[in-house]
């Protein structure tokens, strides 16, 4: 197994240890040349912040059991490694779900944590870490149980503290009810970008989730125009099950197959399959929540080079100007991706203390790696500077360190609560 | 309802097999034999949540004779019917200790290949008396032939490999099926500190997959993953002139 981020960017060779027990990891740290190393999941996060400054990973994914299910009160513990898909297969039969999921299954609930991610319902149930009861933290050969009432301090480092502040190897999560596994779903196309900010009013009003992917090429009239997906959970289960296909990317071709021509001629196609007007809808929860799982490996459609994500969160005042101003400056480049992805964020708060999420806009799109992105990124970054905003250090490569304290000041609590023996590249490049 | 009884089930390719299991049936009642209690019960509440009906545990010790013994009927108390037995202990012995150490080779022997091919003519006897059931014995490619890397290890799984052969004769006679298993390199805690070439590793998971759709199908022999078979064809292939000047 190859170890690298999702992105394949930066390539940093990674040495992997790989427990299957908690009992062997002390051994295999004091084993290993020397102690330092960063905790690793399954690699679905896109940039350096799963990649360790020492270039020795601790794959927690063999620390991937089931402890405890309580089918009453609604909880599960689980180990660290587990990923959400897997607790999703479990859970879903017996009439329960996961309050937040990102938009891939395949993190694991270590990660999920650590990058204290968030879904398509931010704005009700708030990032994943508003869910965690207690997590269970190996740190310094000693483990610790933290929670809001106790270790609440570690407990809100390690909440976005991006694996820094020990091994998360077990978790309990607070789950919520539904009926079935199946989302109801409307799906609206719009034409122009300040209709996203008017049909996210007005759907998140009565729909649980909410996002749109938006043509990030088209210019002049057609500029921000995309398709709004909302979704709730169905009370009604459609007895036609909508099983999701499961498709391979065999290999990497050598140079990316995203380019202008695709892009332009794929955007153009998308947005003209979707329906003029608002349609209903009812989709299983894995293709409404996890479509790009349906392609195995499509991280390597982005060629050997691999690719950046740039995912930023504008506050809300300033949003539609800004999300405005960066669609303009990525169409005139002629560069981006096939997903690109808008989301209203809301206002519930994290605990956690480096928390990604704002009350305001996010905006997420991958580009295929090459010499004329970083002009394209300083451009972007000035805009996000200028308007409060700040990035999403789980899908980071390039953010500089004056931008990341800025943006999160909160940093230095969490670097006086580091594991000394954990740093990731992430951690050295924006703590310097 | 599907009775599986697997030996030594704390090793990573019995989990993934066991849960794999539970991905297809949602009637499994399982007993686990192994040495380590605290994980055996990991595994029990494991694969409780994932779906088994019962889950028993049974500390067992392979290289203890008199536990040996007492195992079929301690399983019996359980499970009075075995449709599947997964038997997947073994340790990989450190072939340079085996040549210097006499003991610790003997030890090594003696768990890898007499202990499991005793244990395997015990749940033989049972199996051949319920005329039903199939057995599932995890040897290895490093039986196929032996290489100066691990031929401690490579004669003890080739000894269960020819024991087993014998024992598929035997028990086709009463309908019972036995597939011998030979996995490759396996990402499993017994490899963790060997360099291995990365494209040739396969995940617990994979081999699972490959072990219980081939038992399904009754196969006698199960490379997992499959492209083992051509490795070992070639390997068994090169003649001795050429092989002794290889360093595998």
């Amino acid at each position: 197994m190859k170890i690298e981020s999702w992105g394949r960017y930066p390539k940093l060779p990674q040495k992997g240890l790989f427990p299957d027990w908690q009992q062997q990891i002390a051994a295999m740290l004091n084993a290993a040349s020397d102690g330092r190393f960063l905790p690793f999941g399954n690699g679905r996060s896109y940039g350096d912040v799963c990649l360790a400054e020492s270039g020795q990973v601790l794959v927690s994914r063999g620390l991937d059991r089931f402890i405890k299910l309580d089918r009453e009160q609604g909880f599960v513990r689980v180990e660290a490694g587990l990923t959400l898909g897997e607790i999703l297969a479990v859970i879903v039969p017996l009439g329960w779900f996961l309050p937040v999921v990102p938009g891939t299954r395949l993190a694991t609930v270590g990660g999920a944590i650590g990058n204290d991610v968030h879904g398509k319902n931010h704005h009700v149930r708030g990032t994943f870490g508003c869910h965690v009861r207690r997590l269970w933290l190996w740190r310094e050969g000693q483990l610790l149980e933290c929670s809001p009432a106790v270790n609440n301090e570690l407990f809100r480092a390690t909440i976005g503290g991006l694996g820094l502040t020990g091994i998360i190897v077990e978790a309990e999560l607070a789950l919520m009810p539904v009926q079935n596994g199946q989302i109801d779903t409307v799906t609206h196309r719009f034409d122009r970008l300040e209709e996203f900010f008017s049909l996210a009013q007005q759907y998140d009003v009565s729909y649980e989730y909410g996002v749109a992917w938006i043509d990030c090429v088209s210019r002049g009239s057609q500029r921000g125009r995309g398709v709004y997906f909302a979704g709730n959970h169905a009370r009604y289960r459609s007895e036609i099950d909508i099983q999701q296909r499961q498709l391979n990317f065999p290999l990497t071709p050598p140079v990316s197959l995203v380019n202008s021509l695709s892009l332009k001629a794929f955007n153009e196609f998308y947005w003209h399959t979707k329906p003029a007007h608002p349609k209903a809808g009812r989709a299983s929860y894995l293709s409404y929540f996890f479509p790009l799982d349906g392609i195995l490996h499509w991280n390597r459609m982005y060629g050997r080079a691999g690719f950046q994500q740039y995912q930023c969160v504008i506050p809300l005042a300033n949003s539609e100007a800004a999300m405005a101003e960066m669609l303009e400056s990525i169409s005139a480049s002629g560069s981006g991706s096939f997903l690109a992805v808008l989301k209203q964020c809301g206002e519930v708060e994290s605990p956690g203390l480096l928390s990604f999420p704002l009350h305001g806009t996010s905006l997420a799109l991958d580009f295929p790696n090459g010499r004329k992105l970083g002009r394209l990124f300083q451009r972007l970054d000035d805009i996000t500077r200028a308007a409060d905003g700040r990035l999403y250090p789980a899908k980071d490569a390039h953010m500089t360190a004056a931008d990341f304290q800025q943006a999160y000041p909160q940093w230095q609590q969490l670097e006086a609560l580091r594991d000394p023996a954990i740093c990731s590249h992430f951690w050295r490049r924006v703590s310097a | 309802m599907k009775n599986i009884l697997i030996i030594g089930a704390t090793s990573a390719i019995a989990q993934a097999c066991a849960r794999y299991w539970l991905q297809h049936s949602n009637d499994c009642h399982f007993v686990l034999t192994g040495r380590d209690q605290q994980k055996l019960a990991a595994i029990q509440s494991d694969l409780q949540i994932r779906g088994a009906v019962a889950v028993d545990c049974l500390p067992f010790d392979l290289a203890d004779e008199s536990g040996r013994a007492s195992l079929l009927e301690r399983v019996e108390q359980l499970m009075p019917q075995l449709d599947r037995v997964l038997v997947a202990p073994g340790s990989l012995p450190d072939q340079q200790r085996c040549q210097t150490d006499e003991s610790y080779a003997a030890q090594a022997f003696q768990l890898n290949a007499n202990a499991i091919v005793l244990l395997l003519e015990r749940l033989a006897g049972k199996l051949e008396q319920q005329r039903s059931g199939k057995l599932i014995v995890i040897s290895s490619v490093a039986g196929d032939r032996g290489r100066m890397s691990n031929y401690f290890y490579g004669a003890a799984k080739a000894a269960v490999t020819t024991f087993c052969s014998g024992l598929m004769m035997r028990l086709q006679k009463a309908e019972v099926s036995v597939s011998i298993v030979k996995p490759g390199f396996v990402r499993t805690p017994m490899t963790a500190d060997l360099e291995l070439p990365e494209k040739l590793v396969a995940t617990p998971e994979q081999v699972a997959r490959v072990i219980v759709d081939g038992a399904e199908k009754c196969r006698s022999v199960i490379y997992a993953p499959g492209f083992w078979l051509l490795i070992m064809t070639i390997i068994k292939l090169i003649p001795n002139f050429v092989f002794r000047r290889l360093s595998l």
